[in-house]
This record gives C-alpha cells, sequence and structure tokens, in this order.
C-alpha cells in the first residue's frame, strides 16, 4: 500500500511537472506580450526594454523556465506583474471560497443525482424513468451562464429568497451550489441509475427478497451500498472537471475563488498567476484522481492496490 | 516673470455651475460601487485601470487637479505656480497643513520623490514617459542617474521644475495620478505592497481590503479642503458581473455600477421610464477608429485609405451598438479641446470610394485583413465594417483576437488593419496632444509602439512641437488652433477612418445626489467620489 502511494505520488508530481512546462511554453510562445500590459501606452522603447530584463522576461526559455521552477520548489509563485502583489497571496485568499464551493456544489450534485438516479432505477422503462433520463440530458448539456442567470433572477431578483450574488454567509452559497449541482447531477444519477439497475440483478438482491425484506430495506440496506462504489470514484473526476467550469459560475455570482483570478490573468497576461492558478488546479486533478483510487478498495474490498 | 494665483476659493467659485443642479450636498452615508475586475493597485505611480484610476484619484493628491465633472485644470496641493518668461521653469508654492493619512505634513522633499519615483525604472511605472519634458529624464529614466536633474526643492513650500522644453501639456501632466504625492517612509516600509496599503493625502483613506470581495475607504476627516468629501465611505465590490450589478442596481442594493449599463440590458433599461430616470449619460474623451497601416499596400495610397473611410457606414454602426456613441469625423472628440466643429469628416459615399480604388489602382478591389478585440460588441461592428468594405470590393477577413493579441499585432505592424474598440485611446488628459504623439506621432511609428497605423508624418510632428511649445495662457487659443490643423492634416492623409466616439452611459441609485457630471465625471473615471453624496 504504501509503495502504491509513493508510486503515485511520484506520478503525480511528473505530471505536474509536465503541466508547468507545457503551461510555460504555451504563454512563452503566445503572441501578446505581457511587458507592453505593464509599461502601458505613453512607454518608450526603452523603457519596455528595461521591463523586459527587470523581469528576465529577455532570457531564452529555458533559462526563464528552470529559474521559475527554482523558486517554485520553495513555494515561491512569484509576484503578480500587474498586481505587484505576491502569487501565493492571491491564491491563499481566493482557494478558500472555491473549495468552500467545490464541496457544497459536490453535495448538491450527489443528493440531486442519487435521489433521481435511484429512483430511475426503481422505475425502469417507465415513464418517470425516462423523463429523468431526459432531464438529465438537458442539465448535462444546458450552458452554466444560462442556468446560473436563470436561478440569480428567478430566487434572488423575483422571490428575494437568496442574496443576488456575493459571498460571505450561507446565503449566498446556496445558488451558486445549487447551480454547479444541478448541472452536475445528470452524471450522477445517469451512473447511480445503471449501476442500481446492475445491483438489483444480483443474486444477493433476490436472496434479501427472498427472506422478505421490505422494499425499503432491501434499496436502501442492501443495493443502494454496492450500487454506489462507480459513483464514489466519479468524485475523484468530478474534481478535476470543477476547476475547469468553476469560472462561469463563480464570474455570475461574483464568488471570489481562483476561477475569477484566472480569467482576469488570462486577460492580461499575467504569467505569475495564470500559471499559479494552472498549477493549483492541476494539482487538485491530480489528489482528486488519487483520493479516489486509494478510497476505492476501502469501500469494495475486491479491489486490490498492486 | 509672470505669477498666476489660483486661490482654493476662486476654484470653488468656478466649481459652483458644474455642482449647481443639487443645492445642498448632504454629509454621511456609505456608498457601493461594484467593479468586475478585481482593483489591481491602488499605487499611483502603477495604477492604469478603468477601476482604480479614479479611487487613486480619493486617496492621493497632485500639484494640479480639475473641477469635479469638468476638464478644467485647478490647484491642488500646489496653492500656485510661477511660470518663467521663456516658459521652461515652473515654481509650485505648496499649500501649507497638507497631511498624509499617517498624520505626517506633506513637504516639497515628498513631492520631490514622487516623481522621482515614477521616473525611476525600477519602479516600472506606466507612467514614464508622461515626464520626458523634465530636465534630466533620459538620464533618470535609464537609471544612469539618481533622480530628475531639473526637479528640486528649494525649500519645504517650494518645488522647482526645469523643463528641457516648453510644454503646454506640463500642468495636464502635474494632474496626473502618476504624479500624486506619497509618503517617502511608508512605501520605503511598504516596498511592493504599498499597492494594497496606500497612504496618501486624498479625501479618504483605504480601511479594508479583502482581496477578491470588496475595499472599504473612509472619509479623511483632516481633509484639506474644507467640507469634502461628503461621504462617509464608499464601499467597493470586486468580481460582479455587469449584468449581475445591474440587477443588484434595480433591487436597490448598489447604488452605481461601476461598468455601466452592459450592452444586453441597455434596450429594455432604455424603455423603461423608471429605469431610465437613474441614467446618466455623459460623453467621454474617447474615439473609435480603424487604423490603415500606410507601411504596406495598398494603405500605402492615400487614395485607398479615403475609399475606407467613405465606405464605412458610421450610423449604422452606431446603431449596432444601440445609439451608445456619437458618429466621429476626426480623431479628436468631440468634448476635447481643439476639435475641429465645422469639419463634417468624410461622407458616406460608396460610389465616390469605388472611383478612388479605381484611381488607385484597385478598380477590383483587394484582399486583407481586419483585426479586432473578441469582446462584445467589437466582433460585430468588425462585421459591419467588413459588409461595408465589401460593398466597395475590398474583401476583409475578420481577425477577433484577444486584446493583448490585437495589441502586440498592432505594435508590430503586421496588423493591415485593426478595429480599435475594447483598446481605443481613452485621453489620460483632456488635452489634443494626448491625442497624438503614441498614436499618430513618429514616436509610437515604432515596433511595439501604439501608433497602429504606423502613419509618421515630420512635417506634422514639428507642428505637434511647436504648438506644445506655446505656453503662454494668452495664446491658448493660437495653440488649440495649431492642433485642430494638424488633425486636419491627419485627416486628409487619412491613416485613420474615425468611427464614433463613445458615450458613457451609467445608473446611479435614487438616493445618490450630486450633478450628474459627477457620475460620467471625464478625468475622474468613472466616478469622482469626492463629490458625490447620498440625499437623506
Amino acid at each position: 500500500m504504501l509503495a502504491y502511494v509513493a508510486r503515485r505520488l511520484i506520478q503525480s508530481a511528473l505530471i505536474l511537472l509536465g503541466v508547468s512546462f507545457i503551461t510555460f511554453l504555451l504563454l512563452y510562445v503566445l503572441p501578446a506580450d505581457p511587458v507592453r500590459q505593464i509599461a502601458g501606452r505613453s512607454a518608450t522603447a526603452e523603457t519596455v526594454e528595461s521591463i523586459r530584463r527587470q523581469l528576465g522576461l529577455d532570457q531564452p526559455f529555458l533559462v526563464q523556465y528552470g529559474r521559475y521552477l527554482g523558486n517554485l520548489v520553495q513555494g515561491d509563485f512569484g509576484r503578480s506583474y500587474l498586481q505587484k502583489t505576491e502569487v501565493t497571496d492571491l491564491l491563499l485568499s481566493r482557494l478558500p471560497a472555491t473549495l468552500l464551493l467545490m464541496v457544497a456544489a459536490i453535495l448538491c450534485e450527489l443528493v440531486i443525482g442519487l435521489t433521481l438516479g435511484v429512483i430511475a432505477a426503481l422505475n425502469r422503462g417507465k415513464a418517470l424513468d425516462n423523463t429523468l433520463m431526459l432531464s438529465s440530458f438537458v442539465t448535462v448539456s444546458a450552458p452554466q451562464f444560462v442556468v446560473a442567470l436563470l436561478l440569480l433572477y428567478v430566487f434572488a431578483v423575483r422571490l428575494g429568497w437568496f442574496p443576488i450574488g456575493g459571498y460571505g454567509t450561507p446565503a449566498h452559497l446556496v445558488l451558486p451550489a445549487l447551480t454547479l449541482g444541478i448541472l452536475g447531477s445528470g452524471w450522477y444519477s445517469r451512473i447511480m441509475r445503471s449501476s442500481m439497475l446492475d445491483v438489483l440483478r444480483a443474486d444477493f438482491i433476490r436472496t434479501a427478497r427472498a427472506k422478505g425484506l421490505g422494499r425499503a430495506r432491501v434499496v436502501l440496506g442492501h443495493a443502494l451500498p454496492n450500487a454506489i462504489l462507480p459513483v464514489v470514484a466519479m468524485i475523484g473526476i468530478d474534481i478535476g472537471m470543477f476547476m475547469s467550469g468553476i469560472v462561469v459560475v463563480e464570474s455570475v455570482f461574483g464568488w471570489p475563488g481562483i476561477g475569477q483570478l484566472a480569467w482576469q490573468a488570462i486577460q492580461r497576461v499575467d504569467i505569475p498567476i495564470i500559471m499559479g492558478v494552472t498549477l493549483v488546479s492541476a494539482l487538485a486533478i491530480v489528489i482528486g484522481n488519487l483520493l479516489a483510487d486509494l478510497v476505492a478498495p476501502v469501500i469494495d474490498p475486491r479491489i486490490r492496490i498492486r | 516673470m509672470k505669477r498666476l494665483v489660483l486661490s482654493t476659493a476662486l476654484a470653488a467659485l468656478m466649481a459652483l455651475p458644474a455642482l449647481g443642479q443639487s443645492a445642498e450636498p448632504n454629509h454621511g452615508g456609505n456608498m457601493i460601487v461594484t467593479y468586475k475586475d478585481d482593483v489591481a493597485t491602488l499605487d499611483p505611480a502603477i495604477g492604469y485601470d478603468w477601476q482604480n484610476w479614479s479611487m487613486i484619484k480619493s486617496v492621493f493628491d497632485g500639484l494640479m487637479d480639475y473641477e469635479p465633472g469638468t476638464t478644467v485644470l485647478r490647484p491642488g496641493l500646489a496653492e500656485s505656480y510661477d511660470l518663467s518668461e521663456d516658459g521652461l521653469t515652473y515654481t509650485f508654492h505648496l499649500r501649507p497643513g497638507v497631511k498624509f493619512h499617517n498624520g505626517r505634513e506633506m513637504t516639497s522633499e515628498d513631492v520631490v520623490w514622487s516623481i522621482n519615483r515614477v521616473v525611476n525604472p525600477a519602479t516600472q511605472s506606466p507612467g514614464q514617459g508622461f515626464f520626458g519634458m523634465i530636465e534630466g529624464f533620459d538620464a533618470a529614466a535609464t537609471g544612469t542617474a539618481e533622480g530628475l536633474s531639473g526637479l528640486s526643492a528649494p525649500d519645504a513650500k517650494t518645488v522647482v521644475f526645469k523643463l528641457s522644453r516648453p510644454d503646454a501639456t506640463f500642468l495636464h501632466v502635474m494632474a496626473l495620478n502618476f504624479s500624486f504625492v506619497v509618503p517617502k517612509e511608508v512605501v520605503e516600509a511598504e516596498g511592493a505592497d504599498f499597492g494594497k496599503k496606500p497612504v496618501g493625502t486624498g479625501a479618504f483613506r483605504l480601511t479594508e481590503w479583502t482581496l477578491g470581495q470588496r475595499l472599504v475607504f473612509e472619509k479623511n476627516p483632516d481633509y484639506w479642503i474644507a467640507g469634502v468629501p461628503y461621504l462617509d465611505s464608499f464601499t467597493v465590490e470586486v468580481g460582479q458581473e455587469p449584468v449581475v450589478a445591474l440587477l443588484r442596481a434595480q433591487n436597490g442594493e448598489v447604488d452605481v455600477p461601476g461598468d455601466g449599463i452592459p450592452p444586453a440590458k441597455f434596450v429594455e433599461v432604455m424603455g423603461d421610464p423608471a429605469q431610465k430616470a437613474l441614467v446618466v449619460e455623459g460623453g467621454q474623451l474617447h474615439t473609435g477608429y480603424v487604423t490603415m497601416n500606410v507601411t504596406q499596400p495598398p494603405f500605402d495610397k492615400a487614395e485607398v485609405r479615403r475609399a475606407v473611410n467613405m465606405a464605412i457606414n458610421k450610423d449604422r454602426i452606431v446603431q449596432v451598438i444601440n445609439g451608445r456613441a456619437v458618429p466621429a469625423s476626426q480623431p479628436l472628440p468631440p468634448t476635447m479641446p481643439g476639435y475641429t466643429k465645422d469639419y463634417a469628416g468624410y461622407p458616406y459615399d460608396p460610389e465616390g470610394a469605388k472611383k478612388l480604388l479605381a484611381d488607385a489602382g484597385y478598380a477590383d478591389g483587394f484582399t486583407t485583413e481586419i483585426y479586432a478585440m473578441n469582446t462584445d460588441p467589437n466582433p460585430r461592428i468588425a462585421q459591419a465594417i467588413q459588409q461595408d468594405l465589401k460593398a466597395i470590393g475590398i474583401d476583409a477577413a475578420i481577425k477577433s483576437l484577444a486584446q493583448a493579441n490585437v495589441i502586440e499585432a498592432g505594435g508590430a505592424g503586421t496588423a493591415p488593419m485593426i478595429w480599435s474598440g475594447g483598446m481605443a485611446w481613452i485621453a489620460d488628459f483632456p488635452d489634443p496632444a494626448n491625442f497624438y504623439g503614441p498614436i499618430l506621432g513618429c514616436g509610437g511609428a515604432v515596433e511595439g509602439g501604439w501608433n497602429w497605423a504606423k502613419y509618421c508624418n515630420e512635417t506634422l510632428d514639428a507642428k505637434a512641437a511647436e504648438a506644445d511649445s506655446i505656453v503662454d495662457p494668452a495664446r491658448a487659443g493660437d495653440r488649440l488652433k495649431m492642433w485642430s490643423d494638424i488633425y486636419m492634416a491627419v485627416m486628409e492623409d487619412a491613416p485613420w477612418a474615425p468611427v464614433f466616439n463613445e458615450q458613457r452611459f451609467t445608473m446611479k441609485s435614487a438616493r445618490m445626489g450630486g450633478a450628474d457630471a459627477l457620475y460620467v465625471d471625464p478625468v475622474s473615471i468613472p466616478v469622482n467620489y469626492d463629490y458625490v453624496f447620498i440625499k437623506e
């Protein structure tokens, strides 16, 4: 087990190294010059060159990348070109909001997705099943922006139940978490449905029924714990999806997470911030996958780690 | 030597008409303003954004200032100034008793230190280039000298600037954010974090900054203009989408959506009388234009560039953006001094344009590219221009890219045509010179420069220098006439096709008071926080 974890950690570090190299390379070849953004419109060519020298952006690619990595292993993400603030401070100030939203959204996804998946499985082939599965298609393919604005308009503007965007109280969390929850629930409900159908056909369920157990007991006590396994693995992958999809929802709801930070940095070619956000997101994806793999054998002893 | 004294009393008198709309300002209350993007920094040497520009004006002051809501200069931290006969030496006399937010009195040494700091290359200030007229600039800007040799403080209340050339824009530069006075000891103690913990002499001081969420500014009770500001505080909430900010404003949660009314909601807002009553409209010192790279065929021929000017249906483009602009006839916007009122510009005349193309040897038209920024409404505007050009036989492919990529292509000179929307020139200060040098002068027509047409007319450059050497206020009219002539000559050469001058439409809650001009202040963009107030 320990050997496995160690191997996976080394693999993860290599993945992060690869991500950092590719992102750095892409930003290097991008036909946009961060120095011009810093120097402003009235700058002379000498000023531009002087800033380029000070930031070390006149150096060859490998020198720049090597220096970045050197600082990174010491925990230094660098300083934002335009905000002149430590990237670490910017990331730390925004990570709690993103993590909070992620946890709340995954809970929403699970509650909505699992419930609908189980209901659909129990009503297999009936109109209710078809309706639920159709709606799961709709939610999976609906644009985040539209759903977010719709919920905002109905529940915050019209009904006034929740604040119109912002951050700080549990009430602020409901609509953004619900938006992500609804949009992500489709995946969970479909997986839950098929997994549940497999389990319901299994011998031990027939045995349980034969013993005369009630329907609720069979479903909740025997089928559900067994059907949930693929869903757990899904959560790990979901964390990665969140990192890429959270930008829009954070923007609409004014949620001060790292998605918002990334968007603003990309607009201004603020390379240290873009690198920082990319690496943190990659780290989340790697950790998510690692957790999913480590948790699986705990839930299902048939899976062995080698 | 002539002495020009501008007292605060006189300034207050001059300010009355601007503020005359609401009789007696109320004191107190907290105003809430929202922005989409985070505030990058409040360091006046660095900050150069839409959202932080007027916050910096509220936290700091410069030697000169503007009448609220206008483009009229007035004294700031300097009570008065003298100008030598040769127009080369400005002597500023500081107002006594002005204190920084930390309680220390501001002196002439602070002024000298602050301006040397902006010029020092280590500061990486985007404002460095504005100080080029001060003696010793080249040495200070390249770091070979410690500071500007032409800048000195003979005593605690006097600052002397020696210029290397007379420059009529100098007083405007002294009112720019980059000239604002900072306390040396605080800047040195905070280092690069000064922008997050600013200390100035301004009407407000920053009391809270939660990264990515909000900034709170509280009234400076010791502010040197008695009775100002009117608000006790204002809160800036960042990260708010313009559409959501508007919903919150309609709900009474926000006083001013700082990014204005989003294009998608404009028709709806203007169609509702209750909401329309809260809308404030104002001109801004902005021109949207198409640049044509004069160094590359076919735009190396003036006939072709004039034909493009005649092919673009500006009225229709104004319709495309719901009438949020007025058609432009020349580079300067109508509210800018030096604007030529009796010049109608090139007429919309596709037939005449085709004839010009034929004269230039392009009877069958040609293919080219037009670069545009990829955020709404710019791609739509580029499409409208594309259709207009198609009508005279020019096949222009649209390259819709991120802002930084368009700026890069413009600077490198690889873009034949650029629609300037989203990156266009909004004046740094209200003077015609500010629309020339970097964007139409030879100095900007270099690799990486902002003169995307790469237009360089040395005769006009010489004339511009001559106009800016007129510093005698009695001859200000002559100077503006010269600038007007310069822009007319530019129109003759037609490196640009001016398209429209954007109007600003913003909203304020019903409880907000103060003249409308303060909410569309041409200098304190977008809101003049110091002079607005809450009615009850």
